[in-house]
C-alpha cells in the first residue's frame, strides 16, 4: 500500500505511557527510551508508580506511568506535560489529564472503555473526554486488546500471555508514529526475554503488527521525527540513577584498591543499589541485606573499620533510624558512605514519590555536634560521579559522607557514555603504616595529618597498629577515654575543622548564564534539568538570567559566598520548604534570599519556574 | 612455620590502660579468663577484634591489647559482622550484656546468630542494668524489685538460651564468672567452633544486683545446685558426684545414683553435637527452682557452614563462572550498550 502520511520534524517529544501496574507500561517506557537512545536522540525518563503493587485492576490508584522525553538536543529533564499520551484504561486517562499539553495526542484502548470500565475509574458519563473537559485533544481510540488477541492467535499462548502483550502492541503504534525503526526493539525484546523464546516471539509479533497497523490504515494524518544530532563518539549504555550511584561505589573501590562493602536494609525508592550491588559478586562486591536499616549501617561501620569501602543505602526514613550510628562513623572517624535517595516524608509519606526534604536531616540529624560531608547528585548520570566523589572523600579525608539522591533521578534514566577509568582521580586510603611518620609505638589512633587533620586508618590485622576507637569522647593525643573540658573543645573544634577542609580540595562552584545578570537561581541535587531549563526559557523571553546549581553541600565550595554577593536577587528553588536557602542564611547572613519552594511529590514544573522567575524579576524593578 | 610462631602469654592480650569495673565486679573474672583463652588459642593480637555495645560489660574491648571498638547500644553484634565480613581471617569476639543484647541489640542478637556467623558472643548477665544505676533487665526474673519497679515487674524474662536455640543457634556454652579454669575452656571451645558461638556468662554486679547467681554459684553450695556437661561424658553431678540426670518420659530428672532404683548406667550421656536442640533447650532451662541442676559448660556444639564462608564461596563459585573484568570492561560487556561513531 502506497504510504501517504507525511513526515513532519519535531525537535523533541514527551510521552507519557499509562495503564494499570499490571499493564507492563514500566516496559513499553523504557524500551522506548532506549530504543531512542540508541538512535541517537537525547532521553530523559519519569516513572511515575503508585505504592501499591496492584490495586485493583482499573482504579485510580492502580495507575502507573512513565514518562519519556526524547528530543535531538536540549533534554534536560522528563518534560512537564506529555505531547502524546497512551491510556491503556479510563483511569490512566482520568490521572494523567492534568499531565497533558493542549492539542496532544491520546492513544487509547477502545475495550477497556467499556461501561464498567468507565466506572471503576468513576466516570459518571459515559464521554470521558468531555468530562474531563478535554476538548482540545486529538483521541486516537484502537482496539488494543481485539488486535493484540488478533495478532496473537495461534501462537499456543494462554489468553493471560496474550493479553500481556497488549504494552507491546501499543509500543509499536507508537514507534509507527514516531518513526522509530523496529530492529532494535526487536534486539532488546530479545535480550530481555532471553530465557523464555515464546515470549519474544508473541512480543515481536505484538510489536510489528501494532506498528503495521499504524502504517496500513493511516492512523494519523502525520508521523513525527526526531533527528539525532552528533554526539560525543563512544559507547553509550543508558542508565538510572540508582545503577549509576551503584556503578559509582564500584569504580571507587577499583581506584582505590579496596573491597566494597554494602549493609543495607531494603527500602523504596533505594532498594536497586542494594539489588545491584548484591548481583556485582563478580567484582566481589560484599552486600549483605540485613535484619533492619541500623544494621545496615552497622555492619558498614564494622567493615569500614576493617578495611572495606564501606556503604550503607537507604531512603530517609532508614536514615532517621541509622542517624545514632552514623554519629559513631563521625566519632570514630572512619570511612562510609551512606545513601539517601530522598522520598516523599514525614514518616512513611510517599514512598514512591520524589522530594528535597531530607537535606535537614542528613546535615542535622544526630546528636552532639556531628558534621558530616554532605554531597547531592544532579541528574541520573551524575549519581555516578557523585558516588565516587563521595567515596573519594570519605576515604581521604576518613569521614561519612551522606549522598543525597532522589526517587525522580534515582529512577530516572538517561544515556550515559562509558567512562574510562584512566580519566578518573587516584583515590589513595590513608593506611597508618603509609602516612603516619613517627614509628608505630609512638602512634595513637586520634594522631591525624597536621594540614588534613586526618586519622590515620589502622585496619585490623596489622601488625604493631592494634588499638581501641569507639563512641566515648577521645583525648586528642593518647587516644584514651576523656572528659576533659578542654580535650572536648578541641576535639568538636577538630571535628568541624576537618570536615571544613574539605573545600581545599572540590571544585569551585559555576556559574551558567548570563554574565551580566542581575538575578541568580540557586538550585542542588535532583533538580538540575528542570532549573536549567527555566534559566533557557527566561534567557529566551529576553531576559538576563544565571544560575548556579549545588552538588557540594557540607562543605560548600570555597568561592559560594562570592557568587551570592554579586547578585541583586538570589532565587533558592528547591522541593522542600525551604531547607538550603535557611542554610545559606546561617552561613550568610547578608545575602537576602527569594524562595521558591514546591512539596508535592512530583517533580518541578518547568513552566512555572520559569514564570515565577520571570515575576520575581520584574518585582521592584 | 608453626614452631616459629611466637607464644604468647595472658600479659599480651592486656592492655596498658586501667581497668576501672567496681572493685568485686564479675567482669575481672570474665576478663582475666579472656586473657588466658586467647593466650591459650595464641592468636597474633593484631589478628583479633573485640566489639562492644553499651554497658558495663561493654567496656572490655579497652582492656584488650587488640583491635577493638566499643560502640553503641546494642549494635555490637551487627558491627562485629561487618567486621568479620570484611576480614574473615580475624577472630572477632563481641562482649556484650543482658540489656545490651537482649533488649535495645535482641534483634541483631537472633539474626546473628541464625546466619551463623563465626562471632564469639560473651554475654554477661548480671539481671540489671549496671551502668544506669540499677533498673531491671530483660532477664530479671518475675516480680524483681528495682529502681524501674519498685513494685516488682510483671513481665516473664528471656531466657538467653531460648532466643539462641530460636534463631537455630549452634553453638551455646554457660560459664560461671568466678569459674575460671572451665570459662576458659568454653572460650577456647568457642572460638574453635566455626559459626555464632553464645557463651552466657552469669555475673555478679556487686552495686546493683549484688548476689543474683548466688543460690546457683556459692562454693558452698554450686557442686549441688549446678552440673557441668561435657560432651560425651555421663550427666553428673553433686558434692559426691553421685547424683544424675535421667530422662523421665519427656522430662530431665535429677536422681541420686543407688537410690529408687537408679544406676550409673540410667544416666544421659551429654551429647553436645547433635543437630536436634530438644535436649540441648531442656538442659540449657533447667533451674533449682523445678529440682534441677543449672547446667555450665558447653551445651551445645553443632558443626555448621557459617555466614562468611558460604558468601565468600559463592564469590568464589560467580568468579570462577564470569572471568574478572575491570569496570570499564564490565559495562562495555553490558546489556544495552551502542556505540555512536
Amino acid at each position: 500500500m502506497p504510504h501517504n502520511t507525511v513526515v513532519t520534524e519535531i525537535k523533541q517529544v514527551t510521552i507519557r505511557f499509562s495503564g494499570d501496574s499490571g499493564d507492563g507500561m514500566q516496559l513499553s517506557g523504557t524500551l522506548f527510551s532506549t530504543m531512542s537512545a540508541i538512535f541517537g536522540n537525547e532521553i530523559a525518563t519519569f516513572p511515575d508508580y503508585p505504592a501499591e503493587i496492584r490495586a485493583p485492576q482499573g482504579s485510580l490508584q492502580g495507575v502507573s506511568g512513565f514518562q519519556v522525553r526524547i528530543g535531538s538536543k536540549d533534554v534536560h529533564n522528563s518534560g512537564d506535560k506529555a505531547d502524546v499520551l497512551v491510556a491503556m484504561n479510563p483511569a490512566a486517562l482520568k490521572v494523567n489529564a492534568q499531565y497533558l499539553k493542549k492539542g496532544s495526542i491520546v492513544l487509547y484502548d477502545t475495550d477497556s472503555f467499556e461501561k464498567r470500565d468507565l466506572e471503576k475509574a468513576l466516570f459518571t458519563t459515559d464521554d470521558p473526554f468531555a468530562e474531563l473537559k478535554l476538548e482540545s485533544i486529538q483521541p486516537i481510540p484502537i482496539a488494543i486488546t481485539t488486535l493484540t488477541k488478533n495478532s496473537l492467535e495461534g501462537l499456543g499462548l494462554e489468553n493471560k500471555e496474550i493479553l500481556r502483550s497488549k504494552n507491546m502492541f501499543t509500543l509499536g503504534v507508537v514507534c509507527w508514529l514516531f518513526n522509530r525503526p523496529l530492529e532494535i526493539a526487536d534486539q532488546l525484546l530479545a535480550q530481555k526475554f532471553a530465557k523464555k523464546p515464546k515470549l519474544v516471539e508473541a512480543n515481536i509479533k505484538a510489536l510489528t503488527d501494532g506498528y503495521n497497523y499504524g502504517n496500513n490504515i493511516h492512523l494519523t494524518a502525520s508521523t513525527y521525527r526526531i533527528d539525532s544530532v552528533e554526539t560525543a563518539k563512544g559507547f553509550y549504555t543508558d542508565i538510572n540513577g540508582n545503577m549509576a550511584t551503584a556503578y559509582g561505589l564500584i569504580a571507587a573501590a577499583e581506584k582505590a584498591g579496596l573491597e566494597l562493602f554494602l549493609g543495607s536494609y531494603p527500602i523504596t525508592p533505594a532498594s536497586d543499589i542494594l539489588q545491584e550491588l548484591s548481583a556485582r559478586k563478580d567484582f566481589g562486591v560484599k552486600a549483605m541485606q540485613m535484619e533492619d536499616e541500623i544494621a545496615g549501617i552497622a555492619t558498614s561501620v564494622g567493615a569500614s573499620f576493617a578495611g572495606c569501602l564501606a556503604a550503607t543505602s537507604t531512603s530517609g526514613p532508614g536514615l532517621a533510624l541509622k542517624s545514632e550510628a552514623l554519629g559513631l562513623a563521625v566519632m570514630m572517624e572512619l570511612p562510609l558512605v551512606v545513601i539517601d535517595v530522598q522520598r516523599g516524608g514525614p514518616s512513611t509519606g510517599l514512598p514512591t514519590k520524589s522530594e528535597q526534604t531530607d537535606l535537614n536531616q542528613a546535615l542535622y540529624g544526630r546528636n552532639g555536634e556531628s558534621p558530616v560531608v554532605v554531597i547531592a547528585a544532579t541528574s541520573p548520570t551524575d549519581c555516578f560521579e557523585s558516588a565516587f566523589t563521595a567515596s573519594k572523600i570519605a576515604v581521604e579525608h576518613m569521614t561519612p559522607v551522606v549522598l543525597l539522591t532522589d526517587g525522580y533521578i534515582a529512577n530516572g534514566a538517561s544515556a550515559w557514555k562509558i567512562p574510562d577509568m584512566k580519566d578518573y582521580p587516584e583515590i589513595k586510603p590513608r593506611y597508618v603504616q603509609d602516612y603516619y611518620k613517627g614509628d608505630a609505638e609512638s602512634w595513637r589512633p586520634y594522631l591525624r595529618d597536621e594540614k588534613t587533620l586526618v586519622r590515620y586508618w589502622a585496619i585490623p590485622g596489622t601488625p604493631k597498629f592494634t588499638h581501641r576507637v569507639g563512641g566515648l569522647e577521645k583525648d586528642y593525643y593518647t587516644g584514651v577515654i576523656s572528659s576533659n573540658p578542654n580535650n572536648h573543645q578541641l576535639m568538636v573544634n577538630t571535628r568541624k575543622k576537618k570536615v571544613e577542609n574539605i573545600a581545599n580540595f572540590i571544585p569551585e562552584q559555576e556559574v551558567l548564564g548570563d554574565k551580566d545578570a542581575d538575578t541568580l537561581i540557586v538550585g542542588w541535587g535532583g533538580t538540575y534539568g528542570h532549573l536549567l531549563e527555566a534559566m533557557n526559557r527566561v534567557q529566551s523571553n529576553g531576559k538576563k538570567i544565571a544560575f548556579t546549581h549545588f552538588k557540594h553541600i557540607m562543605p560548600l565550595p570555597k568561592n559560594t559566598y562570592d557568587i551570592l554577593k554579586r547578585y541583586k536577587k538570589v532565587i533558592v528553588a528547591e522541593q522542600n520548604n525551604g531547607q538550603f536557602a535557611s542554610y545559606l542564611m546561617s552561613k550568610f547572613d547578608d545575602i537576602k534570599i527569594h524562595k521558591f519552594n514546591r512539596v508535592e511529590g512530583q517533580p518541578f514544573s518547568v513552566a512555572e519556574l520559569t514564570d515565577v522567575f520571570i515575576e520575581i524579576m520584574e518585582k521592584g524593578k | 612455620m608453626e614452631a616459629t610462631k611466637i607464644k604468647y602469654t595472658q600479659k599480651d592480650y592486656k592492655s596498658e590502660n586501667a581497668v576501672r569495673w567496681c572493685p568485686g565486679c564479675g567482669d575481672y573474672g570474665i576478663l582475666n579468663s579472656l586473657h588466658k583463652a586467647m593466650a591459650e588459642l595464641n592468636i597474633d593480637p593484631h589478628k583479633i577484634a573485640v566489639i562492644s555495645g553499651i554497658g558495663c560489660s561493654s567496656r572490655l574491648p579497652y582492656y584488650m591489647n587488640t583491635y577493638g571498638m566499643h560502640t553503641i547500644h546494642g549494635r555490637a553484634a551487627a558491627i562485629a559482622t561487618g567486621v568479620k565480613m570484611a576480614n574473615p581471617e580475624l577472630s572477632v569476639w563481641v562482649g556484650t550484656g543482658d540489656g545490651d543484647s537482649m533488649a535495645i541489640g535482641g534483634n541483631h542478637f537472633i539474626h546473628a546468630i541464625r546466619r551463623n556467623i563465626n562471632l564469639n558472643i560473651l554475654l554477661f548477665n548480671n539481671k540489671i542494668y549496671g551502668l544506669t544505676k540499677g533498673q531491671y533487665s530483660p532477664t530479671s526474673d518475675k516480680g524483681f524489685v528495682s529502681k524501674s519497679s519498685p513494685y516488682g515487674t510483671v513481665e516473664e524474662p528471656f531466657r538467653p538460651a531460648e532466643l539462641c536455640f530460636g534463631a537455630r543457634g549452634n553453638f551455646f556454652a554457660r560459664a560461671i564468672d568466678v569459674d575460671m579454669k572451665n570459662t576458659v575452656e568454653m572460650l577456647v571451645a568457642a572460638e574453635q567452633h566455626k559459626g555464632t558461638s553464645v557463651v552466657e556468662v552469669l555475673q555478679n554486679c556487686v552495686i546493683f544486683n549484688n548476689g543474683i547467681h548466688e543460690k546457683i554459684t556459692d562454693r558452698e553450695w554450686r557442686a549441688d545446685k549446678t552440673i557441668l556437661l561435657k560432651h560425651g561424658e555421663k550427666m553428673i553431678f553433686g558434692e559426691n558426684n553421685d547424683k544424675g540426670l535421667v530422662l523421665d518420659g519427656w522430662n530431665l530428672k535429677a536422681v541420686t545414683i543407688g537410690q529408687d532404683g537408679y544406676t550409673i548406667d540410667d544416666i544421659l550421656v551429654h551429647d553436645a553435637t547433635t543437630k536436634d536442640n530438644t535436649l540441648h533447650l531442656k538442659l540449657a532451662l533447667m533451674c533449682i527452682e523445678e529440682g534441677l541442676p543449672v547446667a555450665i559448660g558447653v551445651i551445645r556444639s553443632v558443626e555448621s557452614p557459617s555466614y562468611e564462608e558460604e558468601y565468600m564461596n559463592q564469590i568464589a563459585e560467580v568468579q570462577k563462572r564470569k572471568p574478572k573484568k575491570s569496570f570499564t570492561e564490565f559495562l562495555l560487556a553490558s546489556a544495552n550498550v551502542w556505540e555512536m561513531k
